[in-house]
């Protein structure tokens, strides 16, 4: 550690009505790959890196929790546990040793989504390697979004894709459940794959849905579009304005 | 968790909640819509855009002379990252060849690519970072699409238009309004899973300027659930759409009759620059958010910086409504580490209501987003002094959820939320028994490259889709239309531009747009640090930056991405 610790914090740009008297920051050591650095204790991991000086290319996407791109591994002192976090949205903690895996190798099934049935069937085809989950729970464990993968993977096995899609639906696909599988199965995309199946065969369809297709392929619409988009502003402002809205 | 000095605040929240719950459920509106004038007056006192500094006039290209968010004409008036002379042996043997460039792996990216697909055109599609990262992967709440019984297109229309201030363009409205239930349906196709009730029919919701329920969602994670199903469908055909990640575009290429014919990748890994050879090009790159125009804290991707407007002036595409820049009413601003994330418009659209410090409420809360963005910026600013601050030295107001689970019934905000939930509850916060503390944050360009209703752009060839392109929304995009705008525009643009593909030879590549650009920033006398595209914005403490600065001079450290100096806006702010 080289730099004196600075009482400003390397957050992002601050809302310009912002009044600059941020109390003075405490700071913790971390180990980032090993490396030690003094960041700000209230520093999330990745504003925590970027304070350090370095730029993130892999490891930070949405910077929100919604990607997966930063998913991150560490160990606590005194703790045996390896821990795991999106760098977005994880604190550091004193003496946190911290390596951010960006990316999980791993294959994806390729099918054609027109051609598949919503059943254990396709699981078996395409993604046997669930059937060697022995249930430890090491990926709902390391789930940074807190989601019970193995309960979704069990529901694969049974061939229960409403369950896949409904345990599964907060997935940000970060891959570290599919790094931590001592079984080496890969969860998040047995999710994605569970959702496609109950959107394309199992979600119940809409009838209102296809008949107002049915009216605007009809050209139902086209002559008050026409009259609308012949309108000049004021008439149209006057329309606006006017209209009534639905409670 | 609430520091304890708040804890007054929140009960002046809970006093009044049973009131306004009450006539939240009465059905009538639970304050009153603004009219013409007032909605003028909010706008032009407290909106941004209107700010001293916001607008600087740009000395180069296709728009000179106008006036442009100040942001925006330093990137446009900046260096370019390639110099073409050294670029000759590499337009005469490209690195790459396709039928179709897709530049940016967002939303309209992977539509386009699907699309084209389908028409019988391979496509090459390039992304900065990850196939997927991107603004359309961060939605929340909903999408817009008139399927309701009692919704029609046309009404579709008539808010859209409202909303931008009837200066959209009208035939992008059209076609973004007709399109709509088709995409609903084409998406669940490819298996996107949608709120239903029942009996099958879609769930619609409000968002603000809605005047009739026509938000359709997936919980609130509708962005993830679209993005993830399209980036899927991408994936299954790796035959016929090459995806290369972490080589953004930073130039396009012409041929010599002025077409588009391309584009220089510099790859983020070897820093090598890498000549793209292709028929047809399409930009889907997406907006600005993390240009943090005006110094405002945003909800955009980290790689949000407005690349694709950038590459598109500098070959001669016309930009229109560069001068308007969307804030979300509600990014967090408590706590700290979530400060300027996007708290989403689906959470008004359920009953969620922004008060004051009082605990009362001071604007209705579906007005159409710089209305409604304007109005918090109001209260919370001296002449009424309303707001609430928190130890970090921010201002917001309340956004009360608890409300929600009230009106709706107790599990709808765990069910419908579960995104939000999440965000707060890592702090601390049970967003079903405590309000939010939010104020406006950077979310959207409203305007973009103008296109036309078969993404066409001004240059033969260029193809622009999603938030890139101006014209959709006007001056001001309503909730649920950049969803919708990036399902209906990316399909369309891959559609149209593998068919002109199908007709092309293209000629001798050149740079020689990129010289011209040099000669005209020399000619206006014109003296600049910056080099765009930015990539990527820089989070290192000042100190380190300047340090860093000492490699100035080196061709790397030339690059935006080292050092972007993201602090003009504020400096300008300041004076």
């Amino acid at each position: 550690m080289s730099r004196k610790p600075q009482t400003k914090v390397a957050a992002e740009k601050p809302s310009k009505t912002v009044k600059q008297t941020p109390p003075k920051a405490r700071m913790v050591t971390v180990y980032i790959m090993g490396k030690r650095h003094v960041v700000p204790e209230h520093a999330t991991i990745m504003r925590a890196i970027e304070y350090s000086g370095q730029q993130i290319i892999r490891g930070a996407g949405c910077r929100e929790g919604f990607c997966g791109a930063c998913g991150t591994i560490y160990r606590l002192p005194g703790d045996y546990k390896i821990h795991s976090g999106l760098a977005c949205t994880t604190l550091v903690q004193e003496g946190m040793s911290l390596t951010q895996i960006p990316a999980v190798p791993m294959e994806k099934a390729i099918y054609d989504i027109e051609k598949l049935s919503p059943d254990v069937d396709t699981i078996k085809r395409l993604y046997p390697v669930v059937f060697r989950c022995v249930a430890c729970n090491t990926c709902t464990k390391s789930c940074p979004q807190g989601i019970q993968v193995m309960d979704y993977i069990q529901a694969a096995k049974r061939g229960d894709v409403a369950s896949i899609m409904d345990i599964s639906f907060d997935c940000v696909a970060c891959g570290l459940c599919a790094l931590r599988c001592p079984a080496e199965i890969v969860q998040h995309k047995v999710g994605v794959l569970g959702r496609r199946l109950y959107g394309r065969y199992l979600a119940k369809e809409s009838k209102e849905l296809d008949a107002r297709i049915k009216q605007v392929q009809g050209g139902e619409y086209d002559d008050e579009y026409a009259s609308m988009m012949g309108m000049d502003k004021t008439s149209l402002s006057k329309m606006y304005y006017e209209r009534d809205i639905e409670p | 968790m609430y520091p304890d000095y708040l804890a007054g605040l929140l009960k002046e929240v809970d006093r009044t909640r049973p009131k306004r719950l009450e006539l939240a459920k009465s059905g009538n509106p639970v304050y009153p819509p603004m009219n013409a004038e007032e909605r003028k007056d909010v706008l032009s006192k407290y909106h941004p855009d209107y700010s001293k500094g916001a607008l600087q006039k740009i000395r180069v290209g296709p728009n000179k002379g106008q006036e442009l968010t100040t942001e925006i004409t330093e990137l446009l008036e900046a260096h370019s990252m390639v110099e073409p002379r050294l670029m000759d042996i590499h337009l005469r043997e490209p690195d790459y060849e396709t039928d179709l460039l897709i530049i940016g792996g967002g939303g309209a990216g992977c539509w386009a690519a699907i699309t084209a697909m389908q028409n019988g055109v391979n496509s090459m599609l390039v992304t900065k970072l990850r196939l997927g990262d991107s603004n359309s992967m961060m939605s929340e709440g909903g999408m817009q699409a008139a399927v309701a019984p009692q919704d029609s297109p046309t009404r579709h229309y008539l808010d859209a238009l409202g909303g931008g201030h009837f200066e959209n363009n009208p035939e992008l409205v059209r076609i973004l309004t007709q399109d709509g239930p088709e995409v609903v349906k084409e998406l669940e196709r490819l298996g996107v899973i949608w709120d239903k009730m029942p009996d099958g029919s879609m769930q619609v919701l409000h968002g603000g300027g809605t005047s009739r329920k026509r938000m359709v969602s997936c919980r609130d994670y509708i962005g993830a659930i679209i993005t993830r199903t399209l980036m899927d469908e991408v994936h299954n055909h790796p035959d016929k759409i090459q995806v290369r990640e972490f080589e953004p575009a930073v130039e396009l290429v012409l041929d010599d009759k002025g077409r588009c014919a391309g584009a220089i990748l510099y790859s983020l890994d070897s820093e090598q620059f890498l000549t793209v050879k292709a028929k047809a090009t399409i930009i889907t790159t997406g907006g600005f958010g993390r240009l943090h125009i005006r110094g405002f804290a945003t909800t955009n991707h980290y790689g949000a910086t407005g690349d694709g407007l950038v590459m598109a002036y500098r070959a001669g595409a016309k930009l229109a409504f560069m001068d308007s820049v969307q804030y979300h009413p509600t990014g967090a601003v408590f706590p700290e580490q979530i400060a300027g994330f996007l708290i989403t418009e689906k959470i008004r659209g359920a009953g969620g209501q922004p008060l004051n410090k009082n605990g009362d409420l001071f604007v209705f809360p579906r007005e159409p987003r710089d209305i409604e963005s304007a109005a918090i910026i109001r209260e919370c600013s001296p002449d009424r002094n309303m707001g609430i601050e928190t130890y970090a030295g921010r201002t917001g107001v309340w956004l009360d959820s608890p409300l929600i689970d009230m009106i709706h019934g107790e599990g709808y905000t765990k069910h419908q939320f579960p995104g939000m939930c999440r965000q707060f509850n890592r702090f601390g916060i049970d967003i079903t028994k405590q309000p939010m503390l939010i104020y406006p944050s950077l979310h959207y360009q409203n305007g973009g490259v103008e296109i036309n209703g078969r993404c066409e752009t001004n240059i033969p060839g260029l193809f622009v889709a999603g938030e890139a392109s101006g014209g959709v929304h006007g001056r001001n995009r309503l909730m649920g239309n950049s969803v919708l705008d990036y399902n209906v525009f990316g399909r369309r643009a891959g559609r149209y531009a593998s068919e002109y593909a199908k007709t092309v030879t293209v000629g001798k590549l050149s740079l020689d747009h990129v010289t011209k650009h040099v000669k005209e920033l020399k000619k206006e006398g014109i003296e600049t640090d910056l080099v765009s595209p930015m990539i990527l914005p820089s989070y290192t403490p000042e100190d380190v930056k300047t340090q860093q600065l000492a490699r100035l001079g080196s061709a790397p450290a030339r690059h935006s991405m080292l050092r972007s100096r993201i602090s003009p806006g504020d400096k300008k702010a300041a004076e």
